[in-house]
């Protein structure tokens, strides 16, 4: 420390030989726990799921996993070889995953926009408004997952006040069987999630220039022109990003589907980390399991590049 | 300028329903916490009568919640430290050093954070029963292995967001404080972790909440031990298959409520992090 009233003596560290190596090397020091955590926790388990993908794993083989028989690609042509009752399962588990994603980002950023656009204006209680919208992204998943099961009920507050009250649906609808599991759901993952589409584009919307706004108001744009000429090209690219978080989120989305329905959904919303984990921890087929989560995963990472690529999104790129 | 009449009606309309789907399932929460265990079962009453707090002081009988919930405060605040400890780090080497690997280093952790969880459970569960074997570490069913897990997990995007609030301190303010005579790590400690403090406490609460609500891992990985909330709460299912709804209720909603404080008391420094790392 310099002392008091005395001149400060510059210690630049560039010019200290002796201390070279170390900072060469503190960047691989600092970064080392990090890196050893997520490949322990993640690399190494990600290559053994590809490996465990070519055994005949089951409940038989597990104990004794590293003896367990080769079964070359016999897993993946359950799936994708012939048509059989797997395959199929499979397949209508894919497509109800894809909607289910398509329907949550489409919906969570449609009412996000309009929360953001609204509540930009300048007008009383905006603040309120925006951290009650808050509240339900904020709210544990598995809370809000056990919120909607208990307001899906047969006789719960869904049924009760659109059903008995106004009529909107019959009021005994049952929420847990069919399509309308399907779509118990994806409200029950709209609620949490539309917020987060709000908290991301407010700022966005916000931080648009007041001046571009009062020039097309004086020019007499109408507000809806003003949105699709003004608002949308400045908040596409958060947009973009916003969709494919959401996106991620809700294809592997497990805590939703597994709340409401355990591990026996409905096949309408049978989503694939359900089949998955049906497939390894209940029938116990953990190589069949590891095929399936493999296609799983090669779907997202052929989906992220084909995003990232088409759309020039740019995440991540701290680097650059 | 005034908008006109049909802009503030159509927007009126708009934030009104928002607002209602917002906020209409918290009051059903609210309310079927406090109704008695007779009433609950009939149904959905707008004004339930004998409003009452019994269930508040039920629920910790008719579960184990108390361990449950110091299971779920232990993993969680020990992921925490120790996630924003090793993010810092790793952050500061990101915005601060040139290094081999980096920009590999930074995008393989983005791309595994895409993954679904279901693809790492099975063979962690493996890998964790092969460790006990091999050295007999416990880490099915033991804090440390949800702990190590979930740390793993919330590492890619704490170093994501660190990276931002790190970048957000320039280095000239750094290097000044050396120039009075700092070492770099009192620099580091005294100018930049003060100054992007609210940013780190933002992440802090983000790792806690998500190790908090986390189910696919704690659905394998702990043991009647070590249950954390989530999966205690399925234990408020009777023998018979009836839920205790209300008890049920007011147990999520008093483990939700520091949650949701904390969160709300910090979300504008996790959406300038968001934004930051993606603009950069």
């Amino acid at each position: 420390m310099p002392v008091a009233g005395g001149p400060a003596v510059p210690r630049p560290p560039a010019y200290r030989p002796r201390r070279r190596w170390l900072r060469k090397s503190a960047p691989y020091f600092l970064m080392a726990p990090a890196v050893i955590a997520i490949v322990v926790v993640q690399v190494i388990p990600m290559i053994a799921a590809v490996g465990m993908s070519f055994l005949a794993l089951n409940q038989f083989t597990i104990r004794d996993w590293t003896h367990a028989p080769f079964a070359g690609l016999a897993n993946f042509a359950v799936v994708l070889g012939s048509w059989n009752v797997i395959s199929q399962a499979f397949l209508t588990s894919f497509l109800v995953t894809v909607g289910y994603t398509v329907v949550i980002v489409a919906a969570s950023c449609i009412l996000g926009m309009l929360a953001a656009v609204f509540l930009a204006d300048d007008m009383r209680g905006r603040r309120l408004l925006g951290s009650l919208f808050m509240l339900a992204f904020a709210l544990p998943a598995f809370a809000a997952a056990i919120l909607w099961t208990f307001m899906f009920q047969p006789h719960g507050a869904i049924n009760v006040v659109l059903g008995n009250e106004f009529g909107l649906i019959p009021g005994d609808t049952f929420w847990f069987a069919g399509d309308k599991a399907f779509w118990a759901m994806c409200i029950n993952t709209l609620w949490r999630t539309w917020p987060f589409a709000f908290l991301m584009f407010l700022p966005a919307v916000q931080s648009i220039p007041k001046e571009l706004i009062e020039a097309a108001r004086v020019d007499g744009a109408s507000r809806w022109r003003e949105f699709r000429s003004i608002t949308l090209p400045s908040v596409s690219r958060i947009t973009l990003l916003v969709a494919l978080i959401i996106s991620f989120w809700t294809f592997n989305d497990f805590t939703t589907p597994f709340i409401m329905f355990s591990t026996a959904a409905p096949k309408q919303a049978d989503v694939l980390s359900l089949v998955i984990y049906r497939t390894s921890f209940v029938n116990l087929n953990f190589g069949l399991g590891s095929a399936l989560s493999l296609l799983m995963v090669s779907f997202l990472v052929g989906f992220s590049i084909l995003y990232i690529r088409l759309l020039r999104v740019d995440i991540g790129g701290a680097d650059s | 300028m005034k908008p006109g009449p049909s802009y503030r009606i159509l927007r009126a309309v708009v934030l009104t329903s928002l607002a209602i789907f917002a906020l209409f399932p918290l009051y059903v929460m609210v309310m079927a916490s406090l109704t008695p265990a007779t009433r609950i079962q009939l149904g959905f009453e707008w004004f339930p009568s004998g409003l009452s707090f019994a269930a508040y002081s039920e629920m910790w009988r008719t579960i184990e919640l108390l361990h449950f919930l110091i299971n779920s405060t232990v993993v969680s605040f020990v992921t925490t430290v120790l996630s924003v400890v090793i993010g810092l780090l790793a952050g500061y080497a990101i915005v601060r050093h040139r290094f081999v690997g980096k920009g590999t280093i930074l995008h393989a952790v983005m791309i595994t954070q895409t993954f679904p969880g279901i693809l790492f459970l099975l063979p962690l569960f493996i890998l964790y029963v092969s460790i006990d074997r091999a050295i007999g570490l416990t880490l099915v069913g033991s804090y440390l292995g949800l702990v190590i897990t979930y740390l793993s997990f919330s590492l890619p995007f704490t170093i994501w967001l660190m990276v931002g609030y790190l970048a957000g301190v320039a280095v000239d303010t750094e290097e000044a404080a050396m120039t009075d005579g700092c070492s770099r790590i009192e620099a580091f400690l005294r100018i930049t972790l003060r100054i992007a403090l609210p940013g780190v406490l933002a992440v802090a609460v983000f790792t806690f909440i998500s190790a908090w609500s986390e189910v696919l891992f704690a659905s394998v990985l702990t043991n009647e031990q070590t249950r954390t909330l989530p999966i205690g709460f399925q234990l408020f299912k009777n023998s018979h298959g009836t839920v205790q709804w209300n008890q049920l209720m007011a147990a999520s909603l008093t483990m939700s409520v520091p949650m949701v404080v904390a969160f709300l008391w910090l979300q504008r420094y996790f959406v300038r992090g968001l934004s930051a790392g993606s603009d950069r």
